[in-house]
């Protein structure tokens, strides 16, 4: 027994657990917070806003970091769940009293049906490729919010109004976020990660492995609309009336954003990220109004192109190498402790190592240093016929 | 009969702005996302120079600017957005497209305000119980395709493109100056995209921000259809789509979900041939 722990306390690192030590606290603080009084109604919202944005964006981190498919219909998904929870928790509000019995129903059946659209949004995803599929999955989302909007039951262009759950629903969302963060994080940890990483470094060569691509495929387009339908459900929970125009391509284009800034295949990036956008839209949202809106884009689209060229384009690369972050962290930790630190050997399974293309191999600069060419043999007069 | 010309004179105008999109696609290999917002420049330098009068002679100087205005526009986006990113993963091109097309949207709300503009800028009455417009958009649009075909086809520049598109890497080794011949490529496809927002407003005469973003989804759509980086397949993508959705608006009990049926009518193609309709097939190599 005494050895079973001493191998989980060598094997323990920060690194695997920060995440779920992260949001956990986070909780904890919060609902304390809240039930002391000092969070307001409207920071309990946005701390909802932020838990369903982070749900969004690792769900989708899934598709387009791991299984290395660029999908641009991450909203349609949330949608179904949004409208089918809400439509689900209007109708069995009366016969169930408990509000939380009701929510957990909700979010199972939303993220559910919303799984099943997954499945279908994953079929055409075993023919296309690259580009082909991203116009289908941003097909796919319109086409959800087209029907929801033209449904009657869903209450068309007027939204489905919902009685919300109240300021206190950032408690069952961080909880969900708890659980789908264990669910993601061990899934990326595992076999089956490894194996849908291996299909995003090279499809042919992860096929004749024998993995099963068209089984792995289809499994990460469920698993990620799952979590987009409860996402859905969530937004549903604490917004009336649910519109269809909330779910445009362009919130699929923000959650993209939120992936892709905080770095595609890192879930600890992607919930910082989220966090970080969700609030500086919210900031800009309550302060500029009307027409100054659009200045929340433009500072946004600006910071967006600045930072996708800095941290792309080839020729800022001696740049990029100088001024890093993780360099400048490393030099502070230098300053601030002497002790050398051990880095080798060291697996990182928070990131996966991500695709190393061929051309870097073979641009390597190869800088052999104790290598002296042999001089060539004199040859031996005395050996001569 | 006129709802098929209807969807003719509309499949023109979305072939027009696909042909942009798959010739950007074809040589530059990115998804041009901020073409739509290109559109959207476009109807404004219309609207804008219409302010000075009507006159004949302000219609023809604000087509001339509104078309120079999105020349200009698309070698400034590519030289600035696109180019230091040239060899970069399309991921990162493409976010940078979204960010321009947030960009282009929200100056115009700046500039404009995001109310809708009334622009009246059409030619009135009918023949032969069309509407002249219709029928020049009709006219006018096929005039430009034929000649952008023959442009590519027969000519040194344009042989020159489709050689950039072919291999840029071999393209080069051959001479070509495929920097030059890629701001052409956004030159051609942002012109295009004003003749595009052109014969829209005729058809829809309001001008907001976001303008061109649906025109621009569908004419997307209509060059996946095709076959992404084909241009006879984005003409014919952009006219099917075109009549799909001018049938669909006339029958009224399907007329709420054009949308989806077009969407639905991408899939579908998609599902019986992954490269579209005219897309060649790229053998994978291990």
């Amino acid at each position: 027994m005494k050895s079973y722990f001493s191998n989980i306390k060598s094997n323990f690192k920060l690194k695997h657990y920060i995440n779920y030590i992260a949001v956990g606290v986070a909780l904890v603080l919060l609902t304390v917070f809240y039930y002391s009084g000092i969070l307001k109604r409207s920071s309990a919202d946005l701390i909802t806003q932020m838990g369903f944005s982070i749900i969004l964006a690792v769900s989708l981190n899934l598709v387009v970091g791991f299984l290395g498919e660029l999908s641009l219909g991450h909203a349609g998904f949330m949608c179904v769940g949004a409208y089918i929870g809400a439509y689900l928790t209007n109708a069995i509000s009366s016969a169930i009293p408990s509000k939380i019995l009701v929510l957990i129903i909700a979010v199972i059946v939303g993220g559910l049906s919303a799984s099943v659209f997954g499945f279908i949004v994953g079929l055409p995803a075993l023919r296309l490729k690259g580009d082909y599929l991203a116009i289908v999955t941003l097909a796919f989302g319109e086409i959800v919010r087209n029907i929801c909007k033209n449904l009657p039951f869903f209450g068309g262009a007027l939204g489905l109004s919902t009685t919300p759950y109240g300021p206190s629903m950032f408690i069952p969302t961080f909880i969900i976020l708890l659980i789908m963060l264990a669910v993601v994080q061990n899934l990326v940890r595992s076999k089956h990660g490894r194996a849908i990483t291996a299909i995003r470094d090279n499809e042919i060569a992860a096929k004749s492995m024998g993995i099963n691509v068209t089984y792995y495929k289809l499994f990460v387009f469920v698993i990620s609309a799952f979590f987009a339908g409860v996402a859905g459900v969530i937004y549903g929970g604490f917004t009336t009336p649910i519109l269809y125009s909330f779910f445009s391509y362009n919130y699929s284009i923000e959650i993209l954003v939120m992936v892709v800034l905080g770095g595609m295949g890192s879930i600890g990036g992607s919930i910082i990220s989220a966090t970080v956008l969700t609030y500086i839209n919210f900031v800009l949202q309550t302060k500029l109004s009307g027409d100054l809106a659009a200045l929340k884009y433009l500072f946004y689209a600006i910071i967006l192109i600045a930072l996708v060229i800095y941290r792309n384009a080839p020729s800022l690369k001696k740049y990029r190498e100088k001024f890093n972050l993780s360099n400048l962290i490393n030099m502070i930790i230098k300053k601030f402790s002497k002790k050398e630190r051990e880095e080798v050997g060291t697996v990182e399974w928070d990131r996966v190592p991500t695709k190393i293309s061929t051309d870097e191999i073979l641009s390597a600069d190869f800088t052999v240093t104790n290598y002296k060419p042999d001089k060539p043999d004199k040859p031996d007069k005395s050996e001569r016929p | 009969m006129s709802t098929i010309i209807d969807g003719l004179s509309l499949g023109a105008i979305y072939a027009l702005i696909a042909l942009g999109y798959t010739m950007v696609y074809g040589i530059a290999k990115m998804l041009n996302f901020a073409h739509g917002d290109i559109i959207m420049v476009g109807a404004y330098a219309l609207y804008s120079t219409l302010l000075l009068g009507q006159s004949p002679v302000v219609s023809v100087l604000a087509i001339i600017i509104s078309i120079v205005a999105c020349v200009v526009l698309g070698v400034v986006v590519e030289r600035f957005a696109y180019r230091p990113l040239r060899g970069a993963t399309p991921l990162a091109v493409l976010i940078t497209a979204i960010g321009v097309s947030y960009m282009l949207q929200s100056i115009a709300q700046l500039i404009f305000k995001a109310k809708s503009r009334p622009v009246s800028f059409s030619i009135p009455g009918t023949t032969f119980g069309i509407h002249n417009s219709t029928i020049l958009t009709l006219v006018v649009g096929t005039v430009v395709m034929v000649a952008l075909t023959l442009f590519v086809n027969y000519t040194k520049t344009g042989r020159a493109m489709v050689a950039v598109s072919e291999d840029r890497a071999a393209a080069e080794l051959m001479g070509i100056n495929s920097n030059f011949i890629i701001s052409l490529t956004f030159a051609i496809g942002s012109a295009l995209a004003a003749c595009a927002a052109i014969f829209y407003l005729m058809q829809i005469p309001l001008v907001n921000p976001t303008f061109g973003a649906m025109p621009g989804i569908k004419a997307f759509t209509a060059a996946v259809i095709g076959g992404i980086g084909s241009i006879p397949g984005a003409m014919i993508g952009g006219v099917l789509l075109g009549v799909v959705e001018k049938i669909c608006l006339s029958i009224p009990a399907i007329a709420p979900y054009t949308t989806a049926i077009e969407f639905s009518c991408l899939i579908v193609i998609l599902l019986v041939k992954p490269t579209g309709l005219l897309g060649r097939k790229r053998r994978e190599k291990v």
